[in-house]
């Protein structure tokens, strides 16, 4: 079955100048040849929530890395106006929030505490201000005495809440998160959501949880072999079920 | 939990200061400077790398297979961190699993903690590095069969180190402990060296790339291969030298003035122990182990001239 | 098996607990010290040693015999020291000829043997000491502290954190293993050496192809968050008057131990 392919222009979404995150036709193929994004073009408003879906192999994560600059250091991506460029990429690093699916891999500090100042601590802040930071991280998660865990005796709800942390403590102006809700127990997964739909900043999250995306995300992104397919009102798309099974996906 | 596998940490009490002390100034220096070629070989990523590869080590300590009637072999690792990663990068992952594993289960001790770098991290890590260096531009097959040589001489070298460390320190007779160090050893260095061969096969097949054989950016093989060679050749000689020539050892010993027995003297250099004839059986293991080695070291440096003359001649 | 095994700190309220790690770490080094510097044989400085090491196991709120009921751990090694017995010092006490050797015991070896035991035995007990009452990561803050490269520290930051994962997965590899490891009645399972090894080795190819990706995506997951090669820690810990007292209590303490040592 063919896929669709929309353009920007067909979007019925209000006008928005893609303030917090622009993408203007990206292509981006790795070192083995598998070229994995075949023209993006994407933009994102401050205060949007939108869900990134699509089957594997999509080019998901791929284009998640970009955001930050760690694939494609000089790309037609820009963040709140900046560039990614090298010089650029500090400040990026700092704007975009990129929170990894397993979050063994972002908690690699000894203890919460010190996972949450890393980023803070690394964009070269004074000792008194990343305290500050990782109180109100903690706080923002709802996990404020847990500074002195050892990641390790987390559960996994607690450690991608913490995870979250590690980044809000940088006080990004858009999050990006991989998969939040995989792995999560029902009770977790619930908490997370609320805990999500609380969070007043800019969002960008890529998951196969369409209830999830029903529930949180009013904009939604298809995205198939590396184009994007449907960019839209999620309870349009969402009803669409021929569109949704083209693209590996089950209607909620 | 005792999960140790190689007999080879050194608690404390079981070494005298002096040697201690020796161990541990060859064991800072050798750091300090892994330290510094380590940020250069591999750049930013060291970190994460490094600690990343230290908890695999020691995971992978823990993976034993059945030899026969209830024994195990284990796995020490060194020569495989160095082979894969750089002698450098190698050194400051057994550093640190050496470190943990003294710090949190006391396996070998906090003073002897030098000795115990050196003997399981650098020891290792120059000769399976140093050997392996050498047939770096070899075949395939030449290359496991040296990594895995390498890995059981690297072996065999931290058992003899360790004992003549013991002995000088005058905590063991070097007669009752080298031939039972150096006999248990041959064993667990066989399957040292086969897991090594393995488990480097098997990343060559799969992830060729990490391996730094492939990184242009990490020379130096030159030292590398003469020190390792030479620690290999004076693992192997020492031994039979030490056991087969009392009478050169004694005069040493008393030129040398050392002090008096035990109580008065904290400091022993070296112990007043007489070596006395050895059985038949001493000598022979240690000479076979000797002879073993030395023949496939001379065997190794042969076939590496000789395939580099071949390669010459194609040219 | 959950892998908590590896959390060696037993948290009680205690005065050794809040000291700063640094004090403890040099307290322990120099205890440790101190039981080398005694010449062979001085049982009254080993006593009073011991008597150290018992106040330290009190003041920890652990109970007296804590560290004593953890310390067998160095007793394999004993075999090691077994044959300082037989040295060819001092008087022998008897002479047992066993064929291929002769051995007899003497007084000055029996001395040295039991001397190394009790040194080695008080140095585990205060190293288990020390991790009971230090968490560990303020371990990695003494460390630094005593300005052990910061590469190093953090390695083994990234080792301790790790462990817990990577050994889970080692329990994972040899559960597969066992599970595919089934054996026919009557015939011997396990398959043959080589072919053993082979699977063992693959186990540890694959372990460290999962350690070495894992290690690209924290890689990733720090420049994320800023990191450019240079690693930055806090140390929040000061000393204060009390972990001066102590450390220099300790200090004294040892000195007398030694004092009783050598004066004889």
């Amino acid at each position: 079955m063919p896929i669709k392919h929309l353009s920007l222009f067909d979007l019925q979404i209000p006008e928005c100048d893609g303030d917090i995150l622009q993408i203007k036709d990206l292509h981006f193929s790795y070192p083995d040849g598998h070229q994995a994004l075949k023209g993006i073009d994407l933009s994102v408003c401050e205060g949007e929530k939108v869900a990134l879906v699509g089957p594997n192999g999509a080019g998901k994560s791929t284009l998640m890395l970009h955001l930050n600059g760690i694939l494609g250091e000089n790309s037609p991506v820009s963040i709140a106006g900046l560039d990614v460029k090298k010089e650029h990429l500090p400040t990026i690093r700092a704007l975009v929030g990129l929170v990894f699916q397993n979050p063994d891999d972002q908690l690699f500090s000894p203890t919460v505490f010190d996972d949450v100042a890393f980023g803070p601590l690394h964009m070269g802040l004074p000792e008194e201000e990343v305290y500050q930071r990782v109180e109100q991280a903690l706080a923002d998660v709802h996990m404020t005495n847990f500074g002195d865990r050892l990641s390790h005796h987390l559960s996994m709800g607690q450690k991608k809440r913490i995870a979250i942390a590690t980044v809000l403590a940088m006080q990004p102006h858009i999050l990006v998160l991989d998969e939040p809700s995989a792995g999560l127990d029902p009770r977790s997964r619930r908490s997370l959501i609320n805990f999500l739909k609380e969070l007043p900043i800019t969002m960008l999250v890529s998951t196969h949880d369409l209830r999830m995306v029903e529930d949180l995300f009013p904009r939604m992104v298809i995205m198939d072999d590396g184009k994007i397919v449907a960019d839209g009102y999620s309870k349009d798309l969402l009803q669409d079920e021929e569109l949704l099974e083209a693209h590996g996906l089950e209607s909620p | 939990m005792n999960y140790s596998p190689v007999a080879l940490h050194i608690p404390d009490g079981f070494l005298t200061i002096l040697v201690s002390l020796i161990f541990w100034l060859i064991t800072i220096i050798m750091v300090g400077f892994a330290v510094s070629k380590t940020n250069r070989s591999l750049g930013e990523k060291q970190v994460p790398i490094m600690g990343v590869m230290a908890a695999f080590i020691f995971a992978a300590q823990m993976l034993n297979f059945p030899i026969a009637g209830g024994t195990s072999g284990h796995f020490l690792g060194g020569a495989l961190a160095a082979i894969v990663l750089g002698p450098w990068a190698g050194i400051l992952v057994m550093t640190a699993v050496v470190g943990i594993q003294a710090l949190l289960f006391q396996d070998g001790g906090l003073l002897v903690m030098g000795a115990n770098i050196f003997n399981m991290g650098i020891l290792t890590a120059m000769i399976g590095y140093g050997l392996y260096r050498l047939v770096i531009h070899q075949k395939r097959g030449i290359r496991l069969v040296v990594a895995g040589g390498g890995a059981w001489i690297a072996t065999m070298a931290a058992a003899l180190i360790t004992s003549l460390q013991l002995w000088l320190s005058g905590t063991t007779r070097l007669e009752i402990v080298l031939p039972t160090m150096l006999g248990v050893h041959a064993l667990i260095g066989l399957g040292e060296a086969l897991i090594t061969v393995a488990a480097l096969a098997y990343i060559e097949q799969t992830r060729p790339d990490i391996l730094d054989v492939n990184n242009p950016a990490r020379e130096g093989g030159r030292g590398w291969i003469v020190s390792g060679i030479l620690i290999s050749l004076l693992a192997v000689l020492v031994s039979p030298l030490a056991s087969g020539n009392p009478d050169g050892l004694e005069k040493v010993a008393s030129d040398l003035g050392f002090l008096g027995s035990g109580l008065d003297a904290p400091y022993q250099l070296l112990p007043d122990y007489t070596i006395p004839f050895l059985g038949d059986t001493a000598i022979s293991t240690i000479l076979a182990g000797a002879v073993g080695a030395v023949v496939l070291i001379g065997l190794i440096v042969l076939l590496g001239r000789n395939l580099r003359r071949q390669k010459v001649d194609d040219n | 098996m959950h892998v908590d095994v590896f959390d060696q700190y037993h948290f009680t309220q205690s005065r050794v607990h809040d000291l700063d790690p640094r004090i403890k770490v040099l307290i322990t080094v120099l205890f440790i010290l101190s039981n080398a510097l005694l010449p062979d044989g001085s049982w009254p400085a080993f006593a009073l040693a011991w008597l150290f090491l018992l106040i330290a196991n009190d003041q920890a709120g652990l109970g007296l015999g804590f560290t004593f009921k953890r310390s067998a751990v160095a007793i394999p090694f004993a075999l090691v020291a077994i044959s300082a017995i037989f040295s060819p010092h001092g008087s022998p006490l008897a002479v047992w000829d066993l064929g291929f050797i002769t051995l007899s015991p003497t007084d000055l070896g029996l001395i040295r043997f039991f001397s190394i035991m009790v040194r080695s035995w008080l140095s585990v007990q205060v190293a288990i000491l020390l991790v009971a009452t230090t968490q560990f990561p303020d371990l990695l803050h003494a460390l630094e502290h005593l300005r052990l490269p910061r590469t190093l520290t953090t390695i083994i930051a990234f080792l301790f954190r790790y462990l817990f994962v990577l050994t889970n997965e080692v329990f994972r590899i040899l559960r597969a293993r066992e599970s595919r490891s089934a054996g026919l009645p009557g015939v011997k399972g396990g398959g043959s050496l080589p072919w053993r090894i082979k699977t063992t080795g693959s186990m540890v190819g694959q372990l460290f192809l999962r350690s070495y990706e894992r290690s690209d995506r924290i890689y990733q997951a720090m420049i994320s968050r800023g990191y450019t090669g240079h690693i930055r820690t806090l140390n929040p810990h000061h000393m204060d008057r009390r972990d001066w007292s102590i450390l220099f209590i300790s200090i004294f303490l040892l000195v007398i131990i030694q004092f009783v040592g050598w004066v004889r």
